[in-house]
C-alpha cells in the first residue's frame, strides 16, 4: 500500500521512537497510512502495541534488511 | 508550532500518553496559569507546572523567605534567605524549566489589583494561607468566569476543589461568609505537617493540567479532603447554591469585598 506519508526514525530509540511516530500520525487525517523505517529492534515490536493502544490499525511490520523495519500504520481516530 | 529537539526530550513521557500526546503538550505550553501564593501550596503547584511546561505562571506573594518556610516550601532553600519568596521561587522554576515564562509579583492581592492581575490567565491556583484573601480570589474568579483551584491546608489535614464558575459551586456555596478573626487557626498558631503542602499541590496541579487539557473529571461540586494521619481521602459532594451570594444569578455581590479588617495574620 502507498503510505500517505513517510517517516525514517533510523538511529532513534525508545522513548523517541514512538514520540516521532506519534507526532507524526497526530498531523495526520484519520483514515491515512504513515509508513515508518527504522533500525530500532525493539521498537520494530513497541511501536505496533502502542499504535495499537492507541487505537489505530498496524497494516505491516516487514524486516526489510539485515538492519532496518517497515511499519505501516492507518490512523483510526484523533 | 513545532517542537525543539529538546522539547521532544523533555516532555517525552507526557507526548507518549494518549490523553496528552502532542497537541495536549502545545496547549500546556500556549497555557498561562496565575498562582496566589509563593509558600506551602505555590511552591509544588508552581514547580510541577513548571516542569509540565506551563507556558507562563504568574504567581504573586508579598513575603520574603524565612527559615522557618523550609520546612515545606519546597521552592525556596537556604540561599535565598531574606530575598522575596517570588524571587526565590522563580529562579527555582527557571532552573527547572527555563521554556517556561514565570512572572513574579512581590506584593499583596487586593481588591483593586486583582482584576487586573489575572485577567489575562486561562486558570486560577489559590494557595493563599487566610480567609480574606481565599474569599478574594474565588469572588474575582466568579466575576471573570475564570476557573479556580483552591486548596488549604492545616496540621494534618488538606482540601482541595476546583470552582468552574456557573457551571458547578463556588467557594461561597459552601461556606457563604468567612469565619470571624481568630475562630479557625492559622498555620502560624496550629501548626502544619510539612509534606502535607506537597500533597495538596500535586492534587491542585493535577486538576490544572486536566482543566487545560480538557481530559479527565475534575472536582466540580465536590470537595477532596486528604487526611494524612489516617492516610485517607474522602470526597464530599457540594451542590451550587442557587441563592449563592456571589454566583447565583441574583448575587446579593457585585462588586469585591476586602475582609482582612481585623485578620492579624496579613501583612
Amino acid at each position: 500500500m502507498e503510505p500517505d506519508k513517510r517517516i525514517n526514525i533510523k538511529g532513534l530509540v525508545c522513548p523517541y521512537t514512538f514520540v516521532k511516530a506519534k507526532l507524526a500520525i497526530e498531523d495526520m487525517e484519520v483514515g491515512q497510512v504513515l509508513e515508518i523505517l527504522l533500525d530500532y529492534e525493539e521498537a520494530s515490536r513497541s511501536i505496533p502495541n502502542s499504535m495499537e493502544d492507541h487505537g489505530h490499525k498496524v497494516l505491516k511490520v516487514e524486516k526489510i534488511n539485515d538492519t532496518d523495519w517497515i511499519i505501516q500504520v492507518r490512523k483510526e481516530r484523533d | 508550532m513545532e517542537f525543539t529537539e529538546e522539547q521532544l526530550q523533555r516532555y517525552s513521557r507526557h507526548i507518549i500518553l494518549p490523553e496528552v500526546g502532542g497537541k495536549g503538550q502545545k496547549k500546556l505550553l500556549n497555557a498561562k496559569v496565575f498562582i496566589v501564593g509563593a509558600g506551602g501550596l505555590g511552591c509544588p503547584v508552581g514547580y510541577y507546572l513548571t516542569a509540565a511546561g506551563i507556558g507562563t505562571i504568574g504567581i504573586i506573594d508579598n513575603d520574603n523567605v524565612e527559615l522557618s518556610n523550609l520546612q515545606r516550601q519546597i521552592a525556596h532553600s537556604v540561599h535565598t534567605l531574606g530575598m522575596p519568596k517570588v524571587e526565590s521561587a522563580k529562579r527555582t522554576f527557571e532552573a527547572l524549566n527555563p521554556d517556561v515564562k514565570i512572572i513574579a509579583i512581590k506584593d499583596r492581592i487586593t481588591k483593586d489589583n486583582i482584576i487586573d492581575l489575572i485577567k489575562d490567565y486561562d486558570v486560577i491556583v489559590d494557595g493563599s494561607d487566610n480567609f480574606p484573601t481565599r474569599y478574594l480570589v474565588n469572588d474575582a474568579c466568579v466575576m471573570l468566569g475564570k476557573p479556580l483551584v483552591s486548596g488549604a491546608i492545616l496540621r494534618f489535614e488538606g482540601q482541595v476543589t476546583t470552582i468552574l464558575p456557573k457551571e458547578g459551586h463556588c467557594y461561597r456555596c459552601l461556606f457563604e461568609e468567612p469565619p470571624p478573626p481568630g475562630l479557625v487557626p492559622s498555620c502560624q498558631e496550629a501548626g502544619v505537617l510539612g509534606i502535607l503542602p506537597g500533597v495538596i499541590g500535586a492534587l491542585q496541579a493535577t486538576e490544572v493540567i486536566k482543566l487545560i487539557l480538557g481530559k479527565g473529571e475534575v472536582l466540580k461540586n465536590e470537595l477532596l479532603i486528604y487526611n494524612a494521619l489516617n492516610t485517607t481521602f474522602r470526597k464530599v459532594k457540594v451542590r451550587r447554591n442557587p441563592e449563592c451570594p456571589v454566583c447565583s444569578d441574583t448575587p446579593r455581590i457585585k462588586e469585591l469585598v476586602d475582609y482582612s479588617e481585623g485578620y492579624c495574620a496579613l501583612r
